[in-house]
């Protein structure tokens, strides 16, 4: 039996992308802030000052843009009746697997840049401190009924899920 | 003394041993050292200095001694519960059925009193320091009485028949597993555990010296040997320093050994608890329920390994692996021969399968990404030298250094690979991993919560994951390193059948990137153990 592991069923909100493009341009807009700032109070090597600029414009352009359609394809979650599935990352993927019966806490977050994009993200814990799955990006309504679905399924089951 | 006679287990609130009155001050001067030099300085100015300090001081100990006024606990059918605090109240609680481990330990001042402290830890709310509920300073006989109760294994007239120190009561029933061989203390100087303490005294002591304006050259003794370093040429004087270093921290770590591992001993009692009792000075006491305990890690730091030493730590819900030579409790056997670790690990898992079988080994593709990490890693510091070299002028024997650095990467690579591997036997997990300490990890599906496959781009480059078994025991995680995917995917089914089989797909459907090559059927053949 050699089999791989099929992507969770859902995608998460199509708005994520813009999302994480917006959080992606506002860190290297620190970058670049710094490096104007330096520009400006330094006299002398002027062109490596501002090669150094382009150049993180041209990454930072070219992650903001690259990345937050990379990640929307990878990202995506899943629960069946017995687990709970997602999958997240870029260049860098991991999926993970936790039974519902072993489902400690569920919460729900948004944080200010999500709440302008109507975005929220559940965390679904377990006893282990290696397993949170974390969904981001969801659009706020699902969000609400994934936490409600999953609060509900995980009361269902006894004992202190270790 | 009414100590004697205090019911261990009773819903009333209850004071610690009076004896505390003793230990609490003494134990409250050391950290109210800083303060109190400061009231002495600051009490010299206006001429009575000795005065002020004095004034500090009582009022130190009378802090001291409000702690055991203002501390109570009472144990009740479902909690334990520890009241304490002056100004900010603290009511710390733990329910009975959540408890892990009991911890009963005795420094040598309680030991001289005849006292003993009981942590019990939760599991969860240990993962912050001092997150159990700590009794610190019961006698030794009620505290003994209490974690048989709470554990609630054996009735408390027979754990009342307790021994000297913090020794397990020495009943028949009671199974030893393992007791210290004084011939393991030669395993002592390779645990490298005194290297913390002596940079500790070496640092302060050079501080010292430059504070007080110390000249080594003034004493004749350090003169002589400062002198013959300066005349004997750099690849000599070197070699001398890293021998007297090594000698010393082999001499510590020794030290070291002695004081925390003599006295061992490693019981299984017949209610279903394993006992680990040890230390020379510090008596400690940890019970785990076998209920709580998943599995064994037999580790071998590289220096141990080469001795042929290994050690046994416990993989159980409640105990986070922690730092230093004691693993924050959860250590069941100390360094000692490795045929005596894997004696010890079969004994408390109960079959010798996880620990003799072969390991299938990861494959040419994994063995190639250990020489790509660890050549990666040598190029980026050998380029690092090299430019810090042409750049600053420095001296040619940093990238001697660096270049006499590239067998030791590939020898890493090597035996990282030849770590690497795992197996399913006698029922229980089994991973192995690492170089510097490699740890041959076993695990107890029942023990495993979910899995985690994680595939960095180059890993799916080359058709590999790392699977990850999530538990909440012991080091959260165990992971199953650079194995090909339709293997990892196998694997985890083997150990717990069932939860990844709805998300598995055959590979014809396979809507992976194309970068991940077909997986073949057959599994790599075994390495010899």
């Amino acid at each position: 039996l050699t089999a791989s592991l099929r992507p969770p069923r859902h995608h998460v909100s199509r708005t994520a992308i813009g999302y994480w493009a917006a959080r992606a341009v506002a860190g290297w807009l620190v970058v670049a802030a710094a490096q104007v700032v330096w520009l400006a109070s330094s006299s002398g090597h002027a062109g490596v000052h501002v090669a150094g600029l382009v150049a993180t414009v041209a990454v930072g352009g070219a992650h903001a843009v690259v990345m937050p359609q990379w990640r929307y394809r990878v990202h995506r979650w899943e629960v069946a009746p017995q687990a709970v599935y997602t999958r997240a990352g870029w260049l860098h993927q991991e999926s993970r697997i936790a039974p519902i019966s072993r489902i400690q806490t569920v919460d729900s977050e948004r944080g200010p840049l999500e709440q302008l994009f109507g975005l929220a993200n559940v965390t679904v814990t377990t006893a282990s401190a290696a397993g949170p799955l974390e969904i981001h990006g969801l659009d706020r309504d699902t969000a609400q009924r994934l936490v409600d679905d999953l609060t509900t399924a995980a009361q269902a089951t006894r004992g202190d899920a270790t | 003394v009414s100590d004697t006679t205090t019911n261990a287990v009773s819903p009333d609130w209850q004071r610690l041993s009076r004896r505390m009155l003793l230990i609490h001050p003494v134990q409250e001067i050391p950290r109210a050292l800083p303060a109190l030099f400061g009231v002495f300085v600051a009490g010299s100015r206006s001429g009575n200095g000795g005065l002020w300090a004095l004034a500090g001081l009582a009022f130190t100990i009378g802090l001291g001694m409000i702690r055991w006024f203002t501390t109570r606990y009472r144990v009740t059918a479902d909690r334990v519960e520890v009241r304490q605090g002056l100004f900010r109240r603290r009511l710390l609680a733990v329910s009975r059925d959540r408890l892990r481990t009991v911890d009963v330990e005795a420094h040598a001042l309680h030991r001289l009193l005849g006292l003993a402290r009981v942590t019990v830890g939760t599991g969860r709310s240990d993962r912050e320091r001092g997150g159990g509920v700590r009794l610190d300073g019961l006698t030794l006989d009620v505290a003994e009485r209490l974690r048989d109760e709470l554990l609630e294994r054996r009735p408390a007239a027979a754990a009342a028949a307790g021994t000297t120190g913090a020794a397990p009561p020495a009943e028949p029933p009671a199974a030893e597993l393992a007791r210290l061989d004084s011939r393991w203390v030669r395993y002592g100087p390779f645990t490298l555990s005194g290297v913390v303490a002596v940079g500790v005294v070496a640092g302060f002591a050079a501080n010292f010296a430059s504070e007080a304006h110390l000249d080594p050259r003034d004493y004749g003794v350090l003169r002589d040997v400062i002198d013959r370093l300066r005349d004997a040429p750099v690849a000599l004087a070197v070699a001398e320093g890293l021998v007297a270093a090594s000698a010393v921290v082999a001499a510590a770590s020794t030290v070291g050994y002695v004081l925390a591992f003599w006295n061992f001993r490693l019981t299984r009692n017949p209610g279903g608890t394993l006992h680990v009792a040890r230390g020379l000075i510090t008596a400690r006491a940890t019970t785990i329920e076998e209920r709580r305990l998943h599995g064994v890690e037999i580790s071998e730091p590289l220096l141990l390994r080469a001795v042929g030493g290994a050690r046994c730590i416990a993989i159980a819900t409640g105990l986070r692996v922690g730092r230093g030579a004691e693993r924050g409790g959860s250590l069941l056997l100390p360094p000692a021969p490795a045929r005596e670790a894997e004696r010890v690990a079969a004994a408390i898992v109960a079959t010798p399968a996880p620990i003799t079988c072969p390991l299938a080994a990861h494959g040419p593709r994994a063995s190639r990404r250990r020489y790509t990490r660890a050549l990666a890693g040598w190029a980026l510091l050998a380029g690092a030298v090299a430019v810090a070299c042409a750049a600053f002028d420095w001296p040619a024997w940093p990238w001697q250094v660096a270049i006499a650095l590239l067998p030791a990467a590939l020898a890493l690579a090597a035996d990282r690979y030849l770590s690497l591997g795992h197996a399913f036997a006698g029922g229980r997990l089994v991973t192995r991993t690492g170089s510097l300490v490699r740890r041959r990890s076993i695990l107890a599906p029942a023990g495993i919560i979910g899995w985690n496959v994680e595939r960095t781009f180059f890993q799916r480059r080359a058709g590999l994951a790392t699977l990850t078994a999530t538990t909440a025991a012991g080091h959260q995680q165990y992971d199953v390193a650079d194995v090909e995917l339709g293997e990892a995917l196998r694997f985890a089914e083997e150990v717990r059948p069932g939860l990844l089989a709805e998300f598995l797909e055959e590979p014809a459907r396979a809507t992976e990137p194309p970068d991940v090559p077909p997986s073949h059927g057959a599994r790599p053949a075994a390495p010899p153990a």
